[in-house]
């Protein structure tokens, strides 16, 4: 029997798989066909088909004269996949996507700036606009905003003889604690875990305390993170928070045991059926006033699409999921607070309650915004770390954001 | 010949495709990903730099890799120690046959059947440091809480422990069906000949079980070395790094973080991927040293 050579059969095997390569490859195109359906991609798997918001999208497609094609991905999961979408050239016409990735994907050049989509976002606020500014230019539209404040637990504070009035500053607000605890209650409950979530929760102490994410080491830094150790060495907040997520955090508020968490407006839809009355306070600066929260919440962008027409009709549809008229459904259902003044306004006056997410909403800061842009993600890194050795007790404050400051100064 | 040759190569192919696409394809790319220094840029758009093993020696200089590399080890030891002998130990146990042993030890699977995000989140809540069920024992005998999952020096035992308690299953169904196949004979010799229990394990069961103990602790090594989702779940490679293991900050540099950093996370990966390939060599040989003997 003779056997063909080697390099022969090699090739063989080569083309086999080759074939298949191309075969898996052509499957799946979402933006990238001139003449297919506009892809809408979103992080709001908990909307159906039959929701508000899908029904938003196709009006938006329709008046835009196209078809539009939603899909949605876990919000962790999406700038995974729109970057892999791009680097394959199938990148998604329009995108709606977390605040804090929209300068990593502009920087990475995957979007397009508005300006040069037409795509306006004057009506939105300026301090939600500056999460998506890269070097001067704007990127997308803000959906909406959500934020973190004080949620209370009212017959707590009642019986701890505590005016939630009264909370406006760290002093009254440590002085409230102290006062829970004496009475047999729990104080505060809040997510310090090792992630992104941690920074998030951390940043309204930070700035509330007037540090700046450019200089982790100063002194009003060291006082935020010694206000939560100190909290955790008096025992006004549980040992759990080291590890808590702002949902499992939300599970220990709910046994009604605690009188505060720090959590974020989307829990308004669960705050109604905690079973006990909570109110809701921003969060206090240390000397007083309103701290600064940093804003959650999605942009509408326009990636890159290698067609100017594509891009200008991506532009429209994204000008409409933003726009004045069709934002109030679409910020109710995911309980937002507008980016738009008017609309701010409409639903404050449907909904009262809602003023205090409102003036936190105004207050807040974006994560990305200080010019910071794609580095914020190698300054909140090294700051969760240094958060999480303070509160497990292996660094003292100063020593761990030195070192946080110098890892931030050095990642590139 | 040549058609049988081809109709060879035919039934070869979907193989060899399949090893090229799913097993070659990534490892190269996970190769060419740690050489190069990608930012989100040159991710989308190509054109990343070639920089060598400038992403090694950075990971290798990072004082995360030397917490990383030294948690993987004691996690990957710990497990498979108390694994392997509580398994042998079980498995002994449900030899013997009596009533109620297959029941018993079909309840031993359940971990292994359990989808690991469930029993990772469960054991997450029995060791919760406020409302778990483990310090509420605790407490009930007089003792103090234990912050078991948010104290560096409690999180890594944590993570063991519940890494054993899902391992102990595979160990104990591996090993068992190896007794099995140890004939009757050589213990009903042994017991002839005087041996006591513990000398017959010793020297008769032990011995004849070592093939199989060799390939259950293998197998073992590299599902534990890669380890992941436990970890992530239960204590997200904290408090303060306190149990990152190289899979866990693997995940953390690539994934972890709204910039990704696939050079670092790549290169990390490979290191993972060396110690699995080292532990399978070490395997081989052991195993022809032993063929040879």
């Amino acid at each position: 029997m003779t056997r063909p050579p080697f390099s022969r059969r090699l090739t063989l095997a080569l083309v086999a798989a080759g074939l298949c390569l191309t075969a898996c490859s052509s499957a799946g195109d979402a933006g990238g066909d001139p003449a297919g359906p506009f892809a809408v991609w979103d992080p709001y798997p908990q909307f159906d088909g039959t929701s508000e918001w899908v029904k938003v999208i196709e009006r938006c497609g329709a008046e835009a004269g196209v078809r539009v094609e939603r899909q949605a991905y876990d919000t962790s999961d999406l700038t995974n996949k729109v970057l892999l979408a791009a680097q394959q050239g199938v990148a998604p016409n329009v995108l709606v996507v977390d605040n804090p990735v929209v300068s990593t994907l502009a920087e990475g050049g995957v979007l397009k700036a508005n300006e040069d989509v037409g795509l306006d976002a004057s009506a939105a606020s300026p301090n939600l606009l500056a999460a998506g500014e890269v070097a001067g230019k704007a990127y997308g539209v803000p959906i909406g905003a959500n934020t973190l404040a004080l949620y209370y637990n009212k017959a707590v504070l009642a019986q701890a003889g505590v005016d939630p009035a009264s909370l406006t500053d760290w002093a009254s607000l440590d002085a409230a604690l102290a006062k829970v605890v004496a009475a047999g209650k729990k104080g505060i409950t809040f997510s310090a875990i090792g992630t992104e979530e941690g920074s998030f929760q951390f940043l309204p102490w930070f700035w509330g305390a007037g540090a700046e994410l450019t200089d982790l080491a100063s002194p009003r830094a060291v006082a935020a993170v010694e206000l939560w150790k100190s909290w955790l060495d008096r025992r006004y907040a549980p040992n759990s928070v080291i590890g808590n997520t702002q949902t499992t955090s939300w599970q220990e508020f709910a046994t009604g045991e605690y009188a505060f968490a720090e959590n974020g407006t989307w829990q308004l839809g669960n705050a109604g059926e905690l079973g006990f009355e909570y109110g809701v306070i921003p969060i206090p600066s240390r000397d007083g006033g309103v701290a600064p929260a940093p804003t959650g919440g999605e942009f509408v962008t326009v990636p890159v699409q290698g067609s100017a027409d594509r891009e200008a009709t991506a532009a429209k549809i994204a000008g409409c999921l933003t726009g004045a008229d069709t934002v109030l459904a679409t910020d109710t259902a995911l309980t937002y607070v507008s980016a738009i003044g008017s609309v701010r306004e409409q639903q404050v006056a449907a909904k009262p309650e809602l003023a205090v997410w409102v003036d936190a909403v105004q207050a807040a800061k974006g994560r990305t915004g200080d010019g910071l842009g794609t580095r914020y993600p190698r300054i909140s890194q090294p700051l969760w770390t240094a958060v999480q050795e303070v509160l497990t007790g292996s660094k003292p404050a100063s020593g761990a954001l030195a070192d946080a400051q110098r890892a931030a100064a050095s990642a590139k | 010949m040549a058609r049988r040759t081809l109709v060879g190569w035919a039934f070869l192919a979907p193989l060899v495709a399949y090893l090229l696409l799913c097993y070659g394809y990534p490892l190269l790319t996970t190769i060419d990903l740690s050489v190069r220094d990608y930012t989100v840029r040159t991710f989308v758009h190509g054109g990343a730099p070639v920089v060598g093993l400038a992403n090694y020696t950075a990971v290798f200089a990072d004082p995360v890799f030397r917490t990383a590399l030294l948690n993987t080890l004691v996690f990957t030891a710990a497990s498979l120690v108390f694994q392997y002998t509580t398994g042998l130990a079980l498995a002994v146990f449900f030899s013997r046959h009596f009533r109620l042993s297959a029941t018993l030890r079909a309840l031993f699977l359940v971990p292994w059947l359990l989808p690991l995000i469930v029993s990772a989140s469960t054991w997450a809540w029995m060791f919760n440091s406020e409302a778990g069920v483990v310090n509420a024992a605790l407490a009930w005998f007089g003792l103090d809480a234990v912050h078991w999952l948010t104290s560096p020096d409690w999180a890594l035992v944590s993570v063991i422990a519940a890494n054993v308690w899902i391992g102990i299953p595979f160990n104990l169904v591996v090993l068992y069906s190896g007794l099995r196949n140890i004939p009757a004979e050589v213990h009903e010799a042994s017991a002839l000949d005087g041996a006591s229990a513990w000398q017959s394990f010793r020297h008769v069961t032990f011995p004849m079980l070592r093939p199989v103990s060799a390939v259950t602790l293998l197998l073992g090594l590299v599902y534990t070395l890669k380890v992941f989702d436990l970890v992530w779940i239960m204590t997200r490679g904290g408090p303060g790094g306190a149990s990152t293991t190289l899979a866990t900050w693997s995940y953390e540099l690539g994934f972890g973080s709204m910039l990704p950093r696939f050079g670092p996370s790549a290169a990390v990966g490979n290191v993972l991927i060396l110690l699995a390939v080292v532990a399978g060599l070490v395997y081989v040989r052991v195993q022809r040293h032993q063929e040879a003997s």
